[in-house]
C-alpha cells in the first residue's frame, strides 16, 4: 500500500550527502590527497559527508567499496589512517574522532587487491582457514592471505604518544552522559557522593543531542553545579573485578593520544543507551547505506544531509523522526515500514514523507553507491541514501562483563538483563526505558531482526567489517556450526575491531532462522572487554622506551667511560662489555688476566645480608650445601635450587660474624634470591630471629685478579697482611679505603688468584682509579665470560637450563650426602634425578683447535637425534684453541669419546672433555 | 568539567601493614594449605606437592605477597567467582 506523492527512479542534480546548515570556523583537511574543508565541531566522518564523500574505504576481505554506516563506536567501515603534524595514527574511528586542522586522512584499505579478491571470493567460504589446514594445503594460500591481512599500517618513523593515565576512586561512576546518565549523576552528587560521568562523545547529551527536545545545556549545568565530574571523549571499555572500570580518554588532540584510566567505583550506573541494528537485504553494504539514527545525528548535530532522496526503511517507530527531519530539511523522503498500520504514518505523511507500509526492501543496486531500491511489492525507488532501522540492541556490554547475562526477549524483541549484578545499575534505554517526558508519543522502538528469504544471501551482509554474508551464516549452519560461539569462530562474525556491534544480533537471528530455532534459545556470544579497541600506546602509557624498564647503572660508570669502555645492556644493567671501540680487544684482556693483573667491576653482584640467631638455619635451607658450618671470616660457594631440584643460581656466602652472613648471588638473580629467601623466611621460619637486607647497591665491588694481583693490592694499602697463610683463598678481611670501611675477599672468577674489594658505593670511582694506577688492566664482561669458559665456571641460565640439577654440574654431595633439609632436597631423590642419561655439563674440544658455534646441537643416530647442545663457546687466547661447554646426555661417561655437532646444516666432530680446560688442579689460585 | 575533587584510588587489596592498596602491587604466592612433605615422603607425595593443585570455585585461601610494597607474605581468603577478598592476615609458619 502506497500513500503520499509518487516518486519513481530519478537522477536529479542534487545527489549524495552535503552540508545544508550550521556555522563554525572552517577546518582544512585532506582525504586521499583531496583538499577539503570541515567545520569546528565536526567528526572526521561528518566532515567527509559534508564534502559529499560516500566511499571511505574498502572492505577487509573482498575489498568492496564501503561508506559511513554509523555515527558512533559501532561504525564498521570508516576506520582511517590519519597523519597529523607528522604523526601517523592508524585505524582512527572517523565517527568518534574530532576533526583537526591539517589532518591528512587516508583509507586503511585501498583498491589494491580488489580484482584478485573478487576472483577469489567464491573460493573463500566460511571456515576457509580450517578447511585449507586439511585440504589442499594451507601453505598454498598463506603468503597471499598474509599480504592481505592486517588493518592499517604502523609508521616506524612516527611514534604515537599516549597520556599518562592513572587511577581514580569515586563513589559512583556513571557511563553515558545522555539524559538518564546526567540525571543519575546529578542525583548522586546532590546526595554528597563523588561522581564521575564518562561519555564517548565530544560533548555530553548522548542521543538526546539529536533525538529528544531535552534542554541538554540545562541538564549539564545542573550536573556540574551538583559537583559531577564529566569526562567527554572518554569510553568505559571494560568492567573488571572489584568494581574497576577501564576508561580510555582521548587527549585534546589526536597526536596527544589516548590515556588509560582505571576507575574504582563501588557503584556503577550504566546509561549506555542502545545501538541500532542494520536491515538485512541484498546490497546492504553499498555506500549510501546508513543507520537511520546516524542520518539524524549527522543532520541535527552537524547540519549534514546525508542524501537528497533518502529511502528510510524500518520495522519500528524510531525511524519516523528521522524521516520527518530529513523531509523538513528539504529531502524527498520515502519511508518503507514492514508493519501494516504504523501509528506514526499520519505524522510522517503530514511532514511530506512518502509512505510505503507492509513492505520491505529486497535489494539495493547501484554502481559503487546506492541508486535504486527494489521493494517486496516490486516497486523500484530511486534513492541516494538508504537510512535503515532494524530495531535496537541495548548496550549491555559492561553489565555482561561485570558478570551479568543478557537474554533475548522474543516478545519484546530486545535484550533484557537476566538478573541484577551487585554494584551495577542500569538506567535509560539500556534498561528498556524508551519513553521520556520529551517524547511526543510512546512508541514501539524494538523491531524484530528480520532475516529475508528473498535476495541473494551472498550479497546480504551481516558483518560489514569482516565481510561475513548471510550465505556464510547459512553455510556454517549447514556444516553444523550451530552454536553462536562456533558460528563466530567459523565465519569470524563479530571478530573484527568493531566486535560485531551492528552484526552480532542479526547474525544470531540469521543462524536461528537457518537452524529452525529461536534467537532466545541460541544465546549470545560472550561479551568481553574491551568495548572499543584500546591502542597499545594507551596500555603502555608513559612506560615506553627508556621509561619502560629504566636501565640500572654502575656507580663507576663515568670512570669506565673514561677508561674507554663500550657499555652494553646486560639484563637491564649497563655494564662495560670491553675496554675499547670493538670486541677485538677481548683476547688482550684475557691474556692480561692470565699474565698480569686485571680489574673487573663486579658491583652488581648480590650483597644480601642475612642476620639474626636463625640466619644459619635459614641459609642451610636455602642452599644445597650447609652454610652454618662456615667459620666467621670464611667464604663458601653454593648452589640454590628450586623445589624441583633444578639449579636457580650459584654464588658465594661470607660469614661476617656468628649471626651475620652476606650472600653474593649472581647480578641478575639478586631480586629472585631475595624474594625466595623472604618467602621461606616468612612462611616457614617466622619473621623473628632472622632478617634479610639487600645491600647490593650500598657497596661497590672491584674484582682484582691475575698472578700479579697481590702486588697491585698491596700498593693500595687497604689491608695489611696479605700473607696467603693468614689470608687464604675463600676468606675475607676487613680493611679501610680512604678512611672508610672496606672488605677484601679472596675469591676467583677467572681461576687466577683473585681479590674482591668492596667499598661504600660513593667510593667506586676512587677505588677504580686507584686500581688502574696501581697497574690493573680493566676487563669487561665479555672477557670474563671467555675466562670463565676456560675454567668451566658456569653462568646459571646460560650453561644450565630448566632441568639442570647439582649432580648434572658435578656436585653430587647434595643428592648423595645431604639428603634432607634444603630447598629441592626431596626432588634430588626422585628416580629421574639419578638417571645416568641426564644431560650433564662437559667440555668440548676440536682436534683442529677450532670453535664450535654456541647453540649447536650434539647429535647421534639415524634418524639423527639431539643429545645435547653447546652452551658457551669461545676461542681461548690462553690455550690457543676453541673451548666450549655443553650439556650432553650421559655426558660424564662420554668424556674422551667423540661426538658430532650440528649447527645450521653444518656438522663436525668434537671430543668430550671435562668442563675445566685451564689449570684443573687450581694451582693458579695461589700462584 | 575539571578533575577537582577526584582522589587517587586507594585500591582494593587490604594489606594489614600498608592499608588498602592496588591489587597490582601484590603477587600471588601459591596455596598455603599444600604441606611440604617431610622425611620419608614418597615420590608421589613430592610430585603432588610440586605440581598438583586444586582449582576450587568459591572461597579459597591463598598466599599473596605485597611485592611492590612492604614485602609481607599474607594469607588472603578470596572468592574465585567474584574475585572479592574476604579477609587478609599476615602469613605465619
Amino acid at each position: 500500500m502506497t500513500t503520499g506523492p509518487q516518486t519513481g527512479p530519478q537522477t536529479g542534480p542534487q545527489t549524495g550527502p552535503r552540508r545544508i546548515s550550521g556555522k563554525g570556523a572552517t577546518v582544512p583537511f585532506t582525504f586521499a590527497g583531496r583538499r577539503l574543508e570541515g567545520r569546528a565541531g565536526d567528526t572526521i566522518a561528518s566532515a567527509l559527508l559534508a564534502n559529499g564523500i560516500l566511499t571511505v574505504g574498502r572492505s577487509f576481505k573482498y575489498r568492496r567499496p564501503r561508506g559511513i554506516l554509523a555515527a558512533g563506536e559501532d561504525e564498521p567501515n570508516a576506520i582511517l589512517d590519519v597523519v597529523l603534524n607528522g604523526t601517523r595514527v592508524p585505524n582512527v574511528r572517523a565517527t568518534l574522532q574530532p576533526l583537526e586542522a591539517g589532518m591528512e586522512v587516508t583509507p586503511v584499505l585501498g583498491r589494491g587487491a580488489e580484482l584478485l579478491t573478487r576472483l577469489l571470493a567464491p573460493f573463500i567460504p566460511s571456515g576457509f582457514y580450517y578447511k585449507t589446514f586439511i585440504w589442499p594445503d594451507w601453505r598454498f594460500f598463506e603468503p597471499a592471505i598474509r599480504r592481505m591481512a592486517g588493518l592499517g599500517r604502523l609508521d616506524p618513523a612516527s611514534r604515537a604518544t599516549a597520556g599518562p593515565g592513572g587511577h581514580l576512586a569515586v563513589d559512583l561512576c556513571v557511563v553515558g552522559a545522555g539524559r538518564s546518565g546526567l540525571g543519575a549523576a546529578t542525583r548522586a552528587a546532590r546526595a554528597g557522593r563523588r561522581v564521575l560521568l564518562v561519555d564517548r562523545q565530544d560533548a555530553p547529551g548522548g542521543a538526546s543531542r539529536w533525538r529528544s527536545g531535552a534542554d541538554i545545556a540545562a541538564l549539564v549545568a545542573r550536573a556540574e553545579d551538583a559537583g559531577v565530574t564529566i569526562w567527554t571523549g572518554a569510553t568505559a571499555f571494560g568492567a573488571y573485578e572489584n568494581g574497576r572500570l577501564g576508561v580510555l580518554r582521548q587527549g585534546g588532540s589526536l597526536t596527544l593520544g589516548d590515556s588509560l584510566w582505571e576507575v574504582r567505583a563501588p557503584e556503577v550506573t550504566l546509561a549506555t543507551g542502545a545501538l541500532e541494528r542494520p536491515a538485512l537485504f541484498q546490497g546492504n553494504d553499498l555506500p549510501g547505506t546508513m543507520l537511520a539514527d546516524a542520518a539524524l545525528c549527522y543532520l541535527l548535530r552537524h547540519g549534514v544531509l546525508s542524501g537528497a532522496r533518502p529511502l528510510v526503511v524500518t520495522n519500528n517507530d524510531s525511524a519516523y523522526p528521522v524521516a520527518i527531519a530529513l523531509a523538513m530539511a528539504g529531502a524527498a523522503v520515502t519511508l518503507v515500514d514492514a508493519r501494516q498500520a504504523p501509528a506514526w504514518a499520519a505524522r510522517a505523511t503530514a511532514a511530506g514523507v512518502r509512505m510505503v507500509v507492509g513492505a520491505r526492501i529486497v535489494r539495493a543496486t547501484g554502481r559503487g553507491r546506492v541508486d535504486v531500491a527494489v521493494l517486496t511489492d516490486g516497486q523500484r525507488i530511486g534513492a541516494d541514501l538508504i537510512a535503515m532501522s532494524g530495531g535496537w540492541t541495548p548496550t549491555v556490554h559492561l553489565y555482561c562483563q561485570a558478570g551479568g547475562k543478557a537474554v533475548w526477549d522474543e516478545g519484546r524483541s530486545t535484550l533484557v538483563p537476566a538478573f541484577a549484578v551487585p554494584g551495577i545499575a542500569l538506567a535509560g534505554r539500556v534498561a528498556g526505558d524508551w519513553t521520556g517526558p520529551e517524547d511526543a508519543l510512546p512508541w514501539d522502538w524494538a523491531g524484530a531482526p528480520d532475516v529475508p528469504e528473498t535476495g541473494k544471501a551472498k550479497k546480504t551482509w551481516v558483518d560489514l567489517q569482516n565481510d561475513v554474508t548471510l550465505a556464510d551464516v547459512q553455510l556454517a549452519a549447514r556444516e553444523n556450526f550451530a552454536s553462536v560461539e562456533h558460528l563466530k569462530r567459523y565465519t569470524t562474525l563479530g571478530m573484527a575491531t568493531d566486535q560485531g556491534k551492528t552484526a552480532n544480533l542479526i547474525g544470531a537471528a540469521a543462524l536461528a532462522q537457518a537452524t529452525g530455532r529461536r534467537t532466545t534459545d541460541l544465546g549470545l556470544t560472550t561479551y568481553r572487554p574491551p568495548y572499543v579497541p584500546v591502542p597499545m600506546t594507551a596500555l603502555a602509557g608513559l612506560s615506553r622506551g627508556p621509561l619502560q624498564t629504566p636501565l640500572r647503572r654502575l656507580a663507576a660508570e663515568a670512570a669506565h667511560r673514561a677508561s674507554g669502555a663500550t657499555l652494553r645492556d646486560y639484563g637491564g644493567l649497563l655494564r662495560p662489555a670491553f675496554y675499547g671501540p670493538d670486541d677485538s680487544v677481548i683476547p688482550a684482556e684475557c691474556r692480561a688476566a692470565r699474565e698480569g693483573a686485571v680489574v673487573f667491576d663486579a658491583s652488581s653482584l648480590g650483597k644480601v645480608a642475612v642476620m639474626g640467631p636463625k640466619a644459619g638455619e635459614l641459609l642451610d635451607f636455602l642452599f644445597a650445601s650447609r652454610m652454618s658450618t662456615l667459620a666467621p671470616g670464611r667464604i663458601r660457594y653454593g648452589l640454590t635450587l628450586s623445589e624441583a631440584g633444578t639449579v636457580t643460581d650459584d654464588g658465594v656466602v661470607l660469614r661476617l660474624s656468628p649471626e651475620e652472613y652476606l650472600v653474593s648471588c649472581s647480578s641478575s638473580h639478586v631480586r629472585a634470591f631475595v624474594a625466595s629467601a623472604e618467602e621461606w623466611r616468612q612462611t616457614r621460619f617466622g619473621r623473628e630471629g632472622v632478617h634479610i637486607h639487600d645491600r647490593t647497591a650500598h657497596w661497590a665491588t672491584m674484582s682484582l685478579s691475575g698472578p700479579t694481583s697481590k702486588a697491585v693490592l698491596a700498593k693500595l694499602g687497604i689491608v695489611t697482611g696479605l700473607d696467603d697463610a693468614a689470608f687464604p683463598h675463600m676468606s675475607f678481611v676487613a680493611g679501610r679505603f680512604q678512611g672508610h670501611p672496606a672488605r677484601v675477599a679472596r675469591v676467583s672468577f677467572t681461576g687466577e688468584r683473585g681479590y674482591e674489594i668492596s667499598v661504600p658505593a660513593g667510593l667506586a670511582i676512587p677505588l677504580w682509579e686507584a686500581l688502574a694506577s696501581a697497574g690493573a688492566t680493566p676487563i669487561g664482561i665479555e672477557a670474563l665470560g671467555w675466562l670463565r669458559a676456560e675454567k668451566g665456571f658456569i653462568y646459571v641460565g646460560q650453561d644450565t637450563d630448566g632441568e639442570t640439577t647439582p649432580q648434572d654440574l658435578g656436585f653430587d654431595a647434595p643428592r648423595l650426602k645431604r639428603r634432607e633439609g634444603f630447598v629441592g632436597d626431596r626432588a634430588l631423590q626422585l628416580p629421574v634425578a639419578g638417571d645416568a642419561h641426564r644431560k650433564a655439563l662437559v667440555g668440548l674440544s676440536r682436534a683442529d683447535g677450532g670453535t664450535i658455534p654456541a647453540g649447536a646441537h650434539l647429535i647421534e643416530g639415524r634418524p639423527r637425534r639431539s643429545i645435547g647442545f653447546v652452551t658457551s663457546s669461545h676461542l681461548s687466547p690462553t690455550l690457543g684453541r676453541g673451548v666450549a661447554l655443553a650439556l650432553l646426555e650421559g655426558g660424564r661417561a662420554r668424556i674422551g669419546q667423540e661426538v658430532t655437532w650440528f649447527d645450521l646444516g653444518k656438522t663436525g666432530r668434537a671430543t668430550v672433555t671435562a668442563p675445566c680446560a685451564w689449570d684443573p688442579e687450581g694451582r693458579r689460585l695461589d700462584a | 568539567m575539571t578533575d577537582a575533587g577526584l582522589t587517587p584510588a586507594p585500591g582494593s587489596f587490604p594489606c594489614p601493614f600498608c592499608g588498602p592498596r592496588d591489587e597490582a602491587e601484590f603477587r600471588y604466592g601459591g596455596d598455603p594449605d599444600v604441606a611440604r612433605p617431610g622425611p620419608g615422603s614418597s615420590d608421589e607425595d613430592w610430585a603432588r606437592y610440586l605440581y598438583v593443585r586444586e582449582n576450587r570455585r568459591g572461597l579459597v585461601r591463598e598466599y599473596w605477597v605485597h611485592a611492590q610494597g612492604c614485602g609481607l607474605w599474607l594469607i588472603a581468603e578470596r572468592d574465585t567467582v567474584t574475585h572479592l577478598i574476604q579477609s587478609v592476615r599476615e602469613a605465619t609458619p
